[in-house]
């Protein structure tokens, strides 16, 4: 009787794991709800939107999952070249958007879904910034970066300086100006306290400045050839050779603890900076105040929410994601978390130029903020323009470290951009 | 006479059953070990963007005549590994060596240290790296203001080679050394009490016997924990990855001082989306760490058992 009961009970075995797989796999339909995930990295300030959302569409649940910066966008790369595991909308920085709009086919076009209709709501850079070379649009605009300059009003106190913010921003019309400043600060300052917090940061918002920046409109390199960006750097060298720099290199613990304990009086501060250091260091609220950057205009960061054609739900996804990027949705996300919208529709509304941000003294954010945003000179970003990005970051430590001198760290610099085919 | 059925199914079984028993293990290894394995190999001799599938080209050996004559990056890995492979396996086994030996007296509480023993290697390697970062900050780690007692100078532990490789090494000797040492503390109690009676009476003090019957008789555990550190130090990746995090996390520091060839690996795959020549690197890094594993293996061998 055995050899007989055995296929039987292999039978029901296999029939019922056969069952278990198949109900997860249609686990979703069940709950009758549509789930949507948001992959972010940073503070996006959307957790209020969401719920505003879910309530307005009851049959959508959304759940946000954040990571930081750069593992965010290397998780995306490999969920993207497998297939599976990406969130049905994932944000996506502008220094890697060039990066992955060159594989147009891994997100859905969101002109084929009504994204054309709605294209004049951005600043036109920022709308052919994540523009595939087919005219596939991969991702919405979120915020855009933006430039000023955030500083320790009592530390600027304590150097003799003047702590007002229009005196402040009077210091320095020009980077050279920023930096001469910058040692009358060190000369005076308070015992272990740097004028800037590092050279990355001011070198990124110096570059940010720059008709071009890394690459030229036709993809090529250019970090060897452009001026702007070797006066920028060698700028950035002297100041870090005039001691002003406290060599923290930025996103890092060490530079975070900076905050908190008031390493530095300045920092480059484009919008989303201004959440970055209020999460970071809430005690110092009332000491910041915002001064505007050197040299007018500029950007830094700013983000993009594409939709994965892997996910289940994308229809609904590029429903999401197109009204949390509109002008209403950009607004509420400024007056909550201080960043700058990519609609200029904005930039002259009351709400947003009349805003005031109380952890920044009361500063007139919003108009110094939109300002800088219309003064901004749109700059092409190259396909790997994340990764130039880093090697200047390593480059400039360099010299911080006392590793290497100026010339040594740009000669290798060079050669390690070469290297990014 | 002739076989009945029932006596040919017998022989069946009793020939085919074994490797039935046998082949989950097979059939596990097979989809998770032998196909990636051989498709890394596949990858590696291609040019292949991490994204585009479609857009591969066949290249042959072309990575590897990259990686092994024309990369200065891939050899400067390969000797961080080295190092840190030397900085690690060593100190954890002679640290798990004198643990075990203590353990082994009679003191009080015993059960206790013993089980505190395993508890840094089951907390999230992540978290561990991230404490360990922050003991070891430039300006307010605790290391350096332990180091200030003693009039020793700020040390920025992230940009020197030696310096980051010692706070990396620190890290994963404090993870490992309890599971070492309960592993030589398991084989320390088969020791037959009757062999230290009868080297007391000759007259051998404690580190005698330790030297001469102890660390001999635990040849074999002490040949299996070097080659298990070795084999997971050769693969070291989150330690280096998230001791200096930030935008420059996967290049191991600003001059690479202390990326290892893993996270290399991972610098190429998922930074430069290179994923011909990452895989290329593993392969690599699979033979290497064969190589090194039958070296420490050698050595070990070496213990004299008189």
């Amino acid at each position: 009787m055995r050899p007989k009961t055995t296929p039987r009970l292999v039978l029901a075995v296999v029939c019922a794991a056969v069952t278990a797989l198949s109900a997860c796999g249609s686990g979703d339909a069940a709950g009758g709800k549509v789930k949507l995930s948001l992959g972010l990295f940073g503070n996006f300030g959307y957790t209020d939107l969401i719920k505003e959302y879910q309530a307005a569409h009851p049959g959508i649940e959304i759940t946000e999952r954040t990571a930081a910066y750069s593992d965010h966008h290397k998780n995306l790369a490999a969920h993207l070249a497998t297939g599976g595991g990406a969130a049905d909308i994932e944000a996506i920085d502008t220094g890697y958007v060039a990066q992955f709009k060159a594989t147009p086919d891994k997100f859905v076009d969101l002109n084929t879904v009504g994204g054309d209709k709605v294209k004049d709501r951005w600043l036109s850079w920022k709308w052919s910034a994540s523009l595939a070379k087919g005219g596939q649009q991969i991702g919405y605009g979120t915020d855009v970066g933006g430039l000023a300059i955030c500083y320790r009003r009592d530390l600027f106190e304590k150097a003799q300086l003047p702590a007002d913010r229009d005196a402040v921003s009077a210091l320095w019309p020009t980077w050279q100006a920023f930096f001469e400043t910058g040692k009358r600060f060190q000369a005076k300052a308070p015992n272990g306290v740097k004028f800037m917090d590092g050279g990355p940061t001011v070198l990124n918002a110096i570059f940010g400045q720059a008709p071009v920046g890394y690459y030229d409109q036709n993809d090529q390199l250019v970090v060897d050839s452009n001026p702007a960006l070797r006066t920028g750097w060698n700028q950035v060298v002297d100041a870090v050779k005039a001691n002003l720099s406290a060599g923290l290199l930025y996103s890092t613990p060490t530079w975070n603890t900076g905050f908190t304990q008031g390493q530095f009086a300045t920092v480059t501060c484009p919008a989303w900076m201004m959440t970055k250091i209020k999460d970071q260091a809430p005690d110092t609220a009332g000491k910041w105040d915002v001064a505007t950057v050197p040299g007018g205009g500029g950007n830094w960061g700013g983000s993009y929410l594409t939709v994965p054609k892997s996910g289940k739900h994308t229809k609904e996804a590029a429903e999401l994601a197109a009204w949390l990027t509109a002008p209403e949705q950009q607004a509420k996300v400024f007056t909550s978390k201080g960043l700058l919208p990519s609609t200029p529709s904005l930039y002259d509304d009351p709400k947003i130029t009349g805003y005031t941000n109380p952890f920044f003294n009361n500063a007139p954010v919003g108009k110094v903020f939109t300002d800088a945003a219309k003064k901004l000179n749109p700059q092409y970003q190259g396909p790997k323009a994340g990764d130039v990005q880093t090697e200047f970051g390593n480059a400039m430590q360099r010299v911080e470290q006392g590793k290497q001198d100026g010339a040594a760290a740009w000669q290798q610099l060079v050669g390690d951009v070469a290297k990014l085919k | 006479m002739a076989l009945t059925l029932a006596d040919r199914r017998h022989k069946w079984d009793v020939k085919l059953s074994p490797f039935g028993f046998i082949s989950p293990y097979f059939l596990i290894f097979g989809v998770f070990g032998l196909f990636p394995l051989l498709y890394t190999a596949f990858v590696s001799l291609q040019k292949r963007n991490l994204l585009d599938a479609e857009g591969a080209q066949f290249i042959g050996f072309g990575n590897y005549e990259q990686l092994l004559f024309h990369d200065p990056y891939f050899w400067n890995a390969m000797g961080n590994t080295v190092s840190l492979w030397l900085l690690t396996t060593i100190p954890q086994i002679l640290f798990a060596l004198g643990i075990a030996h203590l353990l082994n007296r009679r003191l009080r509480g015993r059960t206790l240290f013993r089980m505190g023993m395993i508890l840094p290697n089951i907390t999230s390697v992540a978290a561990v790296t991230i404490i360990f970062a922050q003991l070891f900050g430039r300006d307010f780690g605790l290391v350096n203001w332990v180091l200030s007692w003693f009039g020793a100078g700020q040390v920025d532990w992230q940009a020197g080679t030696a310096s980051s490789h010692t706070a990396i090494a620190a890290m994963v000797v404090w993870r490992w050394t309890g599971y070492h040492a309960l592993i030589f503390l398991a084989s320390m109690q088969a020791i037959p009490s009757a062999m230290y009676e009868a080297a007391t009476l000759d007259g051998a003090r404690g580190w005698q016997q330790f030297w001469r019957i102890t660390v001999p008789l635990l040849r074999p555990q002490i040949i299996f924990s070097t080659v298990i550190a070795t084999t997971g130090n050769m693969r070291l990746l989150a330690e280096p990855l998230l001791f200096n995090p930030g935008t420059a996390a996967a290049t191991g520091g600003s001059d690479r001082q202390f990326q290892t060839a893993a996270l290399y690996l991972y610098e190429q795959g998922f930074t430069k989306y290179d994923f011909g020549y990452s895989s290329a690197i593993a392969l690599i890094l699979a033979v290497a760490t064969m190589l090194v594993a039958g070296v420490s293996y050698l050595v070990t061998r070496r213990i004299q058992t008189d």
